[in-house]
């Protein structure tokens, strides 16, 4: 695709500054290259300082290390936020009402929008999670909704993530460096708050509490370890809403509750916020290799003891399979057309659509249906012929088990860069809560970054870095 | 609170004393062996270093001779030994990472910063430093966290558990140090001048030297130094010190429940505020001071089965 097609956040399409980043503009004209070096180098030190790392996996064990932070802020209008928010807000509904829907009555199965068989066939379908009624109706307390732009007011839905999404964090460390280092931008633009998110996160964490469970409710966030690649957020969420980050070890199941084990005695818990997937969340139920989780958890769960957050059994609603079913899962639910798009998307389960991909391989991104993080995806246009031979055999091997998508014209953002200046793909992760009572996000999200010139992938565990994101006041 | 955080903090507290010890009981011995009288006395020290942390048999298995270069590599940056310094601060940081969400955040700036100060540190860096350098530089960082905790983190259960582990750390290490000490320099006798530059070489390692002359007002005598370094309520690093708070500290975490652990840091606490330094001589320095030994390792299983395996 021809560079001058590609939407820039900073110059738009046609080169001029776009009004939101005059501000910016004129502070990047201003500041001196030895400036920019001298702040970057303090933000590296202050992130290595505050130890916001992350684990990469696949490396020697337990390695640390920084996610580059860029400094260049990217910006959205008050107008664009209300157009996502409104967006985001309708999607999370309806794979809500999905959820308690596939878990109950099934109707959009026998309405015939989503097949039978794509749902309890799928290995993310948890049966035993039929006829459980969850506190509030919420099956998706937390979800992280990966959203590109494409043109001026065009926004895309990439990816739901709605079983433990992570980055939240970052998003608001970010604003904290930020905010640290160059304190006048604060004053020179008026940009929407956002350290409010752990506040917000924990009331609607309280407002799902089980029957039964006391007025001041126990709240804890449960982390496999700091091992875990994202132990950072998990200790900085316990340590923000002020409560226990707990560990498999430390909490066991009796009469019919969850406890955890304290310094006096056990205590009960009313609401964890697990960061475990739920293959890890029980070895009696679920993976019996698996050590990190609860004997006993799901049972206790299934007969009201406990909320989780996530619910259990959440990932049949973002999976990569799913994710083409969810303009028709907006419309069935809401009555309503969705407010943001989908990308065009290829299943391979289906023949015609298996035919153009194999044929169009090199001109597309091809992702495995359940993997996450950037791993076991190809990125035609940037792939070998070997790599696309190896992609057709595995598609030809396990049709469902992958999609396909044009290589979408990511919008970029001006980001530093070994060369200077210069042009990255950005995309978005705002990141919507729901409670008893309603939903809430904080404006805007964590904006990743693909460093790598071209890159189309902006993983974190895949050498992407992350941005402030502004969302200005009118 | 979580026992595993209970723990946790108790041993974060550990570590960055023994971390600050280590740096003491090196200081000794340097000074002791640099001013040595007899030309086999520096060899000894180092042998007594070694002696005190119970680790000869370590280092034999890959230094061999025992010397200044093999045991202050050892006992500082040896990323092999478990009791080094790189290791102290090494275990303490990966505690205070699990604790993330439980120690301040300028406690656990104070212990990163440390950990990346000597993460990449090599025997060259150390050499061009200067040991006594390093040294003072360790105390300071182990300073700085206790300022952290003192100053910015409640001093609730939380708190207790990270002092009760320094103080039973810093009671175990000035045990070894006076023995070791005592044993070695036996033979001094009553000879002052020599008695004024060993003792006085213990103390300034304990930052005790200057508390010594406005005590006593007289001559350094071992019994004197002794007496200081067990019985004194008033020297932060004697024994009687460091029990009168861990008693206090065991106080407020049991809040009314009888626990075990409590009544046996109250009766050792007991002994030390009613004893004397004389009966001590009397029933033998060394015997008095292996029960001391004994005492805080009992105390510390104690602990551990009265707040950490509570279920």
């Amino acid at each position: 695709m021809a560079a001058d097609s590609i939407f820039d956040e900073m110059y738009g399409l046609d080169g001029t500054i776009r009004s939101p980043y005059d501000g910016i503009a004129e502070w990047l004209a201003a500041t001196g290259p030895a400036t920019f070096a001298t702040k970057r180098e303090q933000a590296d030190l202050l992130f290595q300082r505050i130890g916001i790392t992350f684990t990469v996996y696949g490396n020697s064990a337990g390695t640390e290390r920084l996610i580059p932070f860029d400094i260049i802020p990217r910006i959205l209008t008050k107008p664009e936020w209300r157009i996502l928010e409104r967006g985001l807000f309708q999607r999370v509904r309806a794979l809500q009402m999905f959820l308690a829907d596939i878990y109950h009555g099934q109707e959009i199965i026998r309405a015939g929008i989503v097949p039978a068989a794509h749902v309890l066939r799928n290995t993310l379908y948890r049966p035993e999670m039929k006829d459980v009624d969850v506190p509030g109706g919420v099956y998706v307390h937390i979800a992280g909704i990966d959203v590109v732009r494409v043109r001026e007011g065009e926004f895309h839905v990439l990816e739901d993530n709605l079983r433990t999404p992570s980055g939240v964090s970052y998003m608001l460390e970010n604003r904290a460096v930020m905010m640290r280092l160059f304190p006048h931008l604060f004053t020179d633009n008026r940009v929407a708050p956002i350290d409010h998110y752990p506040s917000l996160l924990l009331r609607q964490l309280r407002s799902v509490v089980p029957p039964g469970a006391p007025d001041n409710p126990t709240v804890a966030v449960m982390t496999p370890g700091p091992y875990n690649s994202a132990y950072f957020e998990h200790a900085f969420l316990a340590e923000e809403m002020g409560v226990e980050l707990v560990e498999g070890q430390d909490l066991f199941v009796r009469d019919d509750a969850l406890w955890m084990r304290t310094t006096e005695g056990p205590r009960r818990i009313d609401v964890l916020y697990r960061r475990l997937d739920d293959d890890c969340i029980d070895p009696l139920a679920f993976n019996p290799d698996c050590q990190l989780g609860v004997p006993g958890l799901l049972s206790v769960y299934r007969n009201g003891g406990v909320t989780l957050a996530n619910a259990i059994g959440t990932g049949i609603a973002d999976d990569k399979s799913t994710y083409p079913y969810v303009p028709d899962i907006i419309r069935f639910y809401l009555g309503e057309e969705p407010i943001l798009n989908n990308v065009q998307t290829f299943r391979c389960g289906r023949p015609d659509d298996r035919a153009y991909v194999l044929d169009h391989i090199a001109d597309l991104v091809v992702k495995e249906t359940q993997g996450s993080g950037g791993y076991g995806m190809l990125i035609g246009p940037k792939s070998t012929k070997e790599e696309q031979d190896r992609f057709r055999r595995l598609i030809s091997d396990d049709p469902d088990g992958y999609i396909a998508q044009p290589t979408l014209a990511l919008s970029t953002c001006p980001t530093f860069v070994e060369e200077g200046i210069a042009p990255r793909h950005v995309d978005l992760r705002p990141f919507v809560l729901t409670g008893r009572d309603g939903m809430a996000v904080v404006p805007g999200g964590l904006t990743r970054v693909a460093l790598g010139r071209g890159s189309l992938v902006v993983n974190s565990s895949q050498g992407g870095g992350t941005k402030d994101t502004w969302v200005l006041e009118d | 609170m979580l026992s595993r955080t209970a723990e946790q903090l108790y041993w974060t507290g550990r570590y960055m004393e023994r971390a600050e010890n280590l740096a003491r009981i090196l200081d000794v011995t340097e000074r002791l062996a640099v001013q040595g009288r007899q030309r086999d006395q520096g060899a000894s020290e180092w042998h007594a270093a070694l002696d005190i942390l119970c680790a000869e048999q370590a280092y034999n298995a890959r230094y061999g001779d025992v010397g200044e270069a093999g045991v202050v590599t050892f006992l500082t940056l040896d990323r092999e030994n478990p009791s080094s310094i790189y290791s102290c601060i090494r275990t303490a940081r990966e505690n205070a990472r699990a604790l993330r969400s439980n120690i301040s955040s300028e406690m656990w700036e104070s212990i990163n910063t440390s950990w990346l100060a000597i993460r990449d540190m090599t025997d060259t860096d150390l050499q061009t430093q200067g040991l006594r350098e390093f040294l003072d530089w360790i105390k300071v960082r182990s300073h700085l966290f206790r300022g952290a905790s003192y100053t910015t983190a409640l001093h609730d259960d939380g708190f207790a558990f990270t002092r009760l582990g320094t103080f039973l750390e810093r009671a175990d290490s000035t045990t070894r140090l006076l023995d070791s000490k005592f044993h070695l320099l036996a033979d001094s006798g009553t000879d002052p001048a020599a008695n004024y530059y060993e003792w006085g070489a213990i103390l300034r390692a304990v930052g005790a030297f200057r508390a010594y002359h406005q005590l006593y007002h007289d001559v350094i005598t071992p019994i004197r130094v002794a007496e200081l370094l067990i019985l004194n309520p008033q020297m932060p690093r004697s024994l009687r010190f460091c029990f009168d708070h861990v008693s206090d500290f065991l106080e407020t975490l049991c809040a009314g429940r009888r626990l075990e652990c409590e009544r046996m840091a109250g009766e050792f606490c007991a002994q030390l505020r009613y004893g004397r330094i004389e009966r001590i001589e009397a029933r033998g320095l060394h015997d008095v001071l292996m029960e001391v030994l004994d005492h805080v390792a009992g105390l510390s299983a104690q602990i551990s089965r009265d707040f950490m395996m509570t279920v």
